[in-house]
């Protein structure tokens, strides 16, 4: 048994209500104890529940993401190569060649930005950026999915507005440019927003550093912010009982500074620089000092000794169970080569930062810490990791997918559109916050910062120049996930969150390179729920090792529902991909008139899950659309191969919306320009299958009139179907002839509707 | 010719800046750490945007305190030149090298796009002759809205100290203005980017002619290049 | 010596965050106002004894950093000395 802790409210004994209380089942308790050979002390209690927590140990989802593909096939020694994979580390780092590397992972905040919004972004982005510096990665840029409840709700617009102005916060302050992301907003998500954050960084081949405590008697550092009581207010332990201060001194969301940050950032990437100075680096995310020290020392196989009494503390009387647990932000555990003490410490004096050294690397292979003189935990840090209970849960098809599957407009009598109908339509799905301009948004966000974004938010992908030494690399990114398609067929919609991602890229310009995923899901102990989460496991595992893209990192969120029910199943997708020449980048804008419109890859008729569907019929059924991998890549290469041949100059893909959406979108760029386009040559069952079906495989690019033969041609080389839609006019008119008559729209008014759509749902009286 | 860039803690543009001289002018470019005491030699301060000291307090107003300060106070009172940008417009406020304030964006909420820029004839050194009389350059900040008391403004106006005035107001700006000059005219001050507008895919390369043109003070031959 | 140091915007200068502030509080009932300004509370902790050259002392902190007198006001209250 270890001695009394010098906190006497800690050396109370531990009861079954308490243990729940901390989250553990009854047997993993045993496990506990048989793991320790004695009962645990109450800050050992503590360590293990967010050890062995969802968020941590993937308990319910180990077993399923070992489906994913972590490798690359295609890798060349001197281009693509994963260089440290999936799981391994904070995140995963990929080869981008001449000895480069990027270094990326997204990452969610979903349960603190429902409490707390700007306090629960900011630090999503906070942590989340620690993950990229900490592989020894210089953060460059940011994107963001969020997902909320439908906008006309006060709640919404609430959590809206201290979302956005949270991420904006503390990226603009950080000085990473945010350049993308997506936003939906759905009943599914009221009451359970998803904010998932990514970060990419750059370095050297050689700048890699690994969370690995190595090297018998090797100093452990602390360094960054002081240790306060952050994040304990949510703790299983009830605030009463944990020490006298009361509960409102315990903040139950953390708060996030982003100058603090930045000095952290640069400090670090210093001390990184000094060759041979740190051994291992981690930061302290959730559980900050818990998981670092033990994960260190697990990855190092060693052992770890802490000294809390060392720990830069801003509360005063803090126990062992507090400072082990706090989440305070911006802190840093750092593993130096023994006998360099004095180098770490003046690069954070420079800095004014705390380096604080709190402990040594052992070889017992177990963590043990100190406090006031008492040993405080004694506990093997194998137990911790490796040790973490694994479970297979139950998965079933839920009911409602015999009702939805089955369903098609036909076999429901379902009224096709009429021409006013289809013109009344296009407004409003344009208008509709999901499709409608995200301008209000990332106009807060500063894209610009570092002075390499070349494609702004706004289009298909974001693409950043990359300044790599002396010379220059571009990439693209974007992010994807529709739920109500995987709501739908999860394994499909899965397998369209992938396809649509890598669609986007391949409209940039680029060839896919690697994916990050975030998994937002529901409570995994109901069958149901699980049952979506293994369908769109599957899913996307297919897809990357289909396309070769290999996942490089990423994350799991659970619980996310209310007692209504769960969120639709998300699985956010983000997908790098690398443009070989910064001519080929293209954007989804049409600049001038005379461009004639080419549609790949036909116009199936479908409504399954489509936003028209939802927007004008009220009704969230059907399948998810049909995919056909290979004809998605059949579309891709070809894309690609006109794009470096330098024939499309504009490329959009269709998605929410389907084809009038897409068409529409490519006319509201920096240029006034109008279109014609002829529809009444395309077979077309339903007229509202045509115009807003969200089919997949599908792309919209416009192209030099004297080129539209060669590409229709190529086209038809490549397998991929294409047809001459129309052209680019100057009337600012979008017309379109279907067979049932013609449509016209001005284009300022339907650009007007899709671009104040947000901003006047979110003005505030009296500000401008 | 050298230019010497500040570095202070929460400074993130410094990079930028330094690029826009070092690779897009291609004139040796160093950076300055706050805590020195000494400039060394050089032919222009540039102090950069960014957060310098996480803005707390109020932007800038923690920075001017820094040590290297005294030198750039000595620097700019023997006629040396100076220039601003975001943050470092704000910095220059606070110190009292250049009038008035820059408070928060009347829209409460950060602002990052890129503005139309009218040109004001501000003297020998900065008018719409090397400029021309419109400029595009991008803004990226939360605290752009230049404040200034009636009989500043009324000075600011007749010395003619406005550089540049938006042409859409994007923060609520006294007057639209979006940067001036000091009186002697050898610091310069303007919340919109330069250093976000001089690469080959930037939205605009406005941001070349912008520095030449205040390089024009010390190198009068820089204005004849070609932007 | 406990010192509070209240910083105010200058009557003259636009507050945007007053406005909004004002807005929302009369968008929760609140009928009757004429007027709201946001500033900001600076509390110090300090050993030292009041006298005019200290409050000297703390005039020029306040106008040199604590506050901008180009669009701010100040006043402190001591307390404890």
């Amino acid at each position: 048994m270890l001695p009394p802790n010098p906190d006497p409210v800690l050396n109370q004994p531990i009861t079954p209500a308490l243990v729940k209380k901390h989250g553990l089942l009854p047997d993993e308790y045993e496990k506990v104890r048989e793991h320790l050979g004695r009962e645990p002390t109450l800050t050992e209690l503590g360590i293990f529940s967010v050890m062995w927590s969802e968020h941590c140990s993937y308990k319910n989802t180990r077993p399923l993401l070992r489906g994913f593909p972590t490798e690359k096939r295609g890798a060349t020694a001197n281009f693509g190569r994963v260089l440290v994979k999936a799981g391994e580390e904070n995140a995963g780092i990929i080869d981008v060649g001449d000895g480069w590397a990027i270094a990326f992972k997204i990452e969610s905040h979903n349960h603190p930005s429902a409490i707390e919004p700007f306090e629960g972004a900011a630090t999503g982005v906070g942590g989340i950026i620690r993950d990229i510096f900490t592989m020894g990665a210089r953060p460059v840029l940011l994107t963001n999915s969020l997902r909320f409840g439908e906008l006309d709700s006060p709640v919404t617009k609430r959590l809206l507005r201290g979302v956005v102005a949270g991420i904006a916060h503390y990226g603009n302050c950080v000085g990473v440019p945010t350049v993308g992301g997506d936003v939906y907003f759905d009943r599914s998500y009221e009451g359970n927003p998803l904010v998932n954050a990514l970060c990419l960084g750059t370095l050297r081949h050689d700048q890699i550093r690994r969370g690995k405590a190595t090297g018998l008697g090797n100093p452990v550092y602390y360094v960054g912010a002081a240790t306060g009581r952050d994040g304990l207010g949510g703790a299983a332990f009830a605030s009463k009982e944990l020490s006298a201060e009361s509960a409102s001194d315990r903040p139950a969301v953390q708060k996030g500074d982003p100058f603090m940050e930045k000095l952290l950032i640069e400090a670090c990437l210093e001390m990184m620089a000094v060759p041979g100075l740190v051994v291992g680096i981690q930061d302290m995310g959730a559980a900050g000092l818990t998981c670092s020290t033990c994960e260190t020392a697990s990855r190092g196989g060693a052992g770890i000794e802490i000294e809390l009494d060392r720990v830069p503390q801003r509360e005063s009387g803090m126990n062992s169970y507090e400072v082990m647990l706090s989440e305070s932000q911006e802190r840093m555990l750092v593993i130096v080569q023994l006998g360099r003490e004095r180098e770490i410490e003046s690069v954070f004096e420079k800095w004014d930062l705390h380096a604080a050294n709190v402990g040594t690397v052992t070889d017992t292979g177990r963590m043990v810490v100190r406090q006031h003189g008492t040993v405080v935990a004694d506990i093997p840090t194998s137990a911790l990791t490796d040790g973490a209970p694994v479970y297979q849960r139950e998965a079933r098809r839920p009911a409602y997918l015999d009702e939805t599957s089955i369903w098609t407009p036909e076999g429901a009598g379902l009224p096709d559109l009429d021409l006013a109908g289809a013109q009344a339509a296009l407004r409003a799905l344009l208008s509709h916050p999901t499709i409608a301009s995200k301008r209000w948004i990332y106009r807060q966000y500063d894209h610009m910062v570092q002075h390499g974004t070349v494609v702004l938010p706004g289009s298909d992908a974001g693409v950043v120049r990359l300044r790599l030494g002396e010379s220059e690399k571009f990439i693209a990114i974007s992010n994807d996930c529709n739920g109500r398609y995987c709501y739908l067929n999860p394994h499909r919609g899965a397998l369209i969150a992938m396809v649509e991602c890598l669609r986007n890229l391949v409209c940039a310009g680029a060839t896919p390179l690697a994916m990050t995923d975030n998994l937002n899901f529901g409570n995994p102990y109901k069958p149901e729920n699980f049952y979506q989460l293994k369908e769109c496991v599957r899913g996307l595992a297919e897809a990357c090792q289909f396309f070769d893209v290999p996942v490089v990192g990423g994350n799991v969120s659970l619980y996310n529902e209310s007692p209504d029910g769960a969120i639709d199943p998300t699985p956010t997708v983000s997908v790098v991909g690398f443009i070989e020449k910064e001519e080929h980048i293209t954007r989804q804008f049409v600049r001038a008139p005379g461009a004639r419109l080419v549609l790949l890859g036909g116009a199936p008729a479908e409504l399954g899950g489509s936003q028209f569907l939802g927007i004008v019929h009220g009704k969230k059924t059907g399948d998810a659309p049909a995919v056909d991998l290979p004809a998605e890549k059949r579309l891709q290469d070809f894309l690609l191969a006109q794009i470096r041949a330098g024939l499309v100059g504009a490329a959009h893909d269709l998605s929410e919306g389907g084809l009038m959406v897409a068409l529409s979108e490519m006319l509201f760029g920096p240029d006034r320009v109008g279109a014609a386009a002829d529809l009444s040559g395309l077979a077309a069952p339903r007229l509202d299958a045509l115009l807003f079906g969200e089919s997949q495989g599908r792309v919209l690019v416009a192209v030099a009139a004297d080129d539209e033969a060669a590409v229709l041609a190529a086209a038809k080389a490549a397998g991929v179907a294409a047809d001459g839609i129309g052209s680019s006019t100057g009337d600012g008119k979008l017309s379109v002839r279907t067979a049932l008559g013609e449509l016209a729209w001005p284009v300022s008014e339907l650009r007007h509707g899709w671009e104040s759509s947000i901003e006047t749902a979110m003005k505030r009286p009296g500000l401008s | 010719m050298n230019i010497a860039v500040l570095q202070f803690p929460g400074s993130n543009c410094d990079q930028d800046a330094y690029h826009l001289f070092a690779t897009g002018l291609g004139v040796p470019t160093r950076y300055v750490w706050h805590k020195e005491r000494s400039l060394g030699e050089t032919d222009l301060v540039v102090i950069p945007g960014g957060f310098a000291y996480g803005d707390y307090l109020r932007c800038g107003a923690i920075a001017r305190f820094s040590p290297i300060m005294g030198a750039v106070h000595e620097y700019a009172g023997k006629g040396g030149l100076v220039f601003g940008i975001c943050n470092g417009f704000q910095i220059l406020c606070e110190a009292g090298l250049l009038p008035g304030a820059l408070i928060r964006n009347r829209s409460l909420e950060y602002r990052c796009l890129t503005c139309d820029l009218a040109v004001e004839d501000a003297g020998p050194v900065f008018n719409t002759a090397a400029l021309g009389r419109r400029i595009r350059l991008p803004i990226g900040h939360g605290e752009g809205n230049y404040r200034i008391d009636a009989a500043g403004r009324a000075s600011l106006e007749t010395n003619r100290q406005v550089l540049l005035r938006y042409v859409e107001n994007p923060n609520g700006s006294q007057g639209d203005i979006a940067g001036v000059r000091n009186e002697e005219g050898n610091v310069f001050g303007m919340m919109p980017h330069p250093d976000r507008a001089f690469e080959r895919f930037h939205p605009s390369r406005d941001g070349l002619a912008v520095v030449r043109t205040i390089l024009s003070a010390r190198f009068p031959k820089m204005i004849r290049r070609s932007a | 010596m406990k010192i509070k140091v209240f910083v105010t915007p200058k009557k003259n200068v636009l507050d945007p965050q007053g406005a909004a502030v004002g807005h929302a509080l009369e968008s929760l009932g609140l009928k009757g106002l004429k007027g709201t300004r946001v500033g900001k509370v600076i509390e110090l902790d300090l050993e030292a004894s009041d006298s005019a050259e200290f409050r000297g002392r703390l005039d020029k902190l306040c106008r040199d950093l604590l506050s901008n007198p180009v669009i701010e006001d100040y006043h402190y209250e001591i307390a404890g000395a």
